[in-house]
């Protein structure tokens, strides 16, 4: 019999669709597992409610425990609380800047109307002389920015709070 | 069936469809593309809502339908999204100005949501309210630069604001929904919406040195599933595929 432990580390080994450094762990959408009769439950939350990749992530959820001999998996989609770049891990922003992509910055949401300027280093060349290029990326979930020194653009991470 | 839940749901979906599907019609048309990215980005957000928003709806009316069933196969007067949402994206100063009136009413709506009686409501509005700040953000700030920015830049702008302004009091509507929700600690009072609101696009006008027109004609109907001749034009296409080939999927 398969305990929750068990569970939490096969799911370590299931990527994001979109951004495949990232585990569904490391991007904090695992809200609770369940074990339950016949089977298990695992709770999500979707990061974007657009989000195309999240009936893949439930999908791929679900064939990777099938994988590993656990027959009955079902994925439950919860929206509150919800989601927030802070339950991003420590180890996923790392893997995320090591990959070119610069993870969330903790910017406090003061403003309703304008954007405070935020500092988001490059993640090449860890420059904190950058700038925005525009408020919308290649997902829902990033924004695009270019180092000013280097001159690499890159995605940001935005801070969705 | 909990009727007038049921209207007030259909009627905050219809207007994320309408929009998310009128956006969608800038991609690969954007004047720049950062801007395509992004009018497209939040089409995607408000599809999303419409998912979570319909899906409720159909739940709430109990007939075994599904949110592909409400959004594809109803008739015109079946939808209850505001006018507003409806109008033409003419150039990108006019589809900017749309997106701030709306945006600028959504934020508040899905902050007074947040303490709704009814949990799926303050859930769909706890994921939607993030999402609406961050459209606001983008659309105030696009207001501010083409009203403060060249001579054209300022006229195109302040055209849009003076053809969409008539359109702008039914995003307040109240009816006998309205009140009953509200009395049942449901939805927020349209008034409260309205003076945010109004705070909002007052602050970000002078900002962008327009001026605020002063005519008071109301163009009202969505709600009630009246419409303007540009709905029918946008359900030919977006429900083309399932009149054609009912039951389609891919």
């Amino acid at each position: 019999m398969v305990n929750k432990n068990d569970i939490w580390n096969y799911l370590a080994e299931v990527a994001d669709p979109e951004i495949p450094v990232l585990s569904v762990l490391d991007l904090g959408v695992i809200r609770a597992i369940e074990i339950t009769e016949d089977g298990v439950l695992v709770t999500i939350t979707p990061t974007y409610s657009g989000c195309p990749a999240m009936k893949r992530i439930e999908d791929d959820i679900i064939e990777k425990l099938q994988e590993k001999g656990i027959k009955n998996v079902k994925v439950n989609l919860v929206l509150s609380p919800a989601w927030t770049t802070d339950w991003i891990s420590e180890e996923g922003r790392n893997k995320l800047r090591e990959y070119g992509i610069a993870p969330p910055e903790n910017e406090p949401d003061k403003s309703v109307l304008f954007a405070d300027p935020v500092v988001v280093p490059c993640p090449k060349c860890g420059s904190r002389n950058t700038r925005m290029i525009s408020q919308f990326g290649s997902t829902a979930c990033k924004a695009h920015y270019q180092c000013n020194d280097c001159l690499e653009p890159y995605d940001y991470f935005k801070c969705l709070k | 069936m909990d009727k007038a839940l049921f209207e007030y749901v259909l009627r905050l979906g219809d207007d994320s469809l309408i929009l998310g599907h009128r956006l969608s019609e800038w991609c690969g048309h954007g004047p720049v593309l950062e801007e395509d990215i992004a009018l497209t980005n939040i089409a995607l957000d408000l599809i999303g809502q419409t998912n979570l928003l319909l899906d409720y709806a159909a739940k709430l009316e109990n007939k075994g339908k599904t949110a592909d069933d409400l959004a594809f196969l109803r008739f015109d007067k079946e939808y209850k999204n505001v006018l507003l949402v409806e109008q033409p994206n003419g150039d990108f100063g006019m589809t900017i100005m749309r997106q701030f009136l709306f945006d600028a009413y959504r934020v508040p709506l899905f902050s007074s949501l947040l303490k709704s009686k009814d949990e799926t409501l303050a859930g769909i509005a706890e994921k939607s309210l993030k999402e609406a700040k961050y459209h606001l953000k983008h659309s105030s700030e696009w207001v501010i630069r083409l009203g403060d920015g060249t001579e054209e830049s300022h006229r195109r702008i302040q055209d849009s604001l003076d053809s969409l302004w008539r359109y702008s009091s039914e995003l307040f509507y109240a009816d006998e929904i309205d009140a009953e929700l509200i009395d049942r600690g449901v939805a927020p009072s349209q008034d409260d919406l309205r003076s945010e609101w109004q705070k909002t696009v007052n602050s970000v006008l002078l900002e962008a040195t327009l001026t605020t027109p002063s005519n008071n004609w109301k163009f009202e109907g969505g709600r009630k599933g009246l419409h303007s001749e540009h709905l029918g034009y946008i359900l030919a296409e977006l429900q083309y595929m399932q009149r054609a080939y009912p039951n389609m999927e891919w």
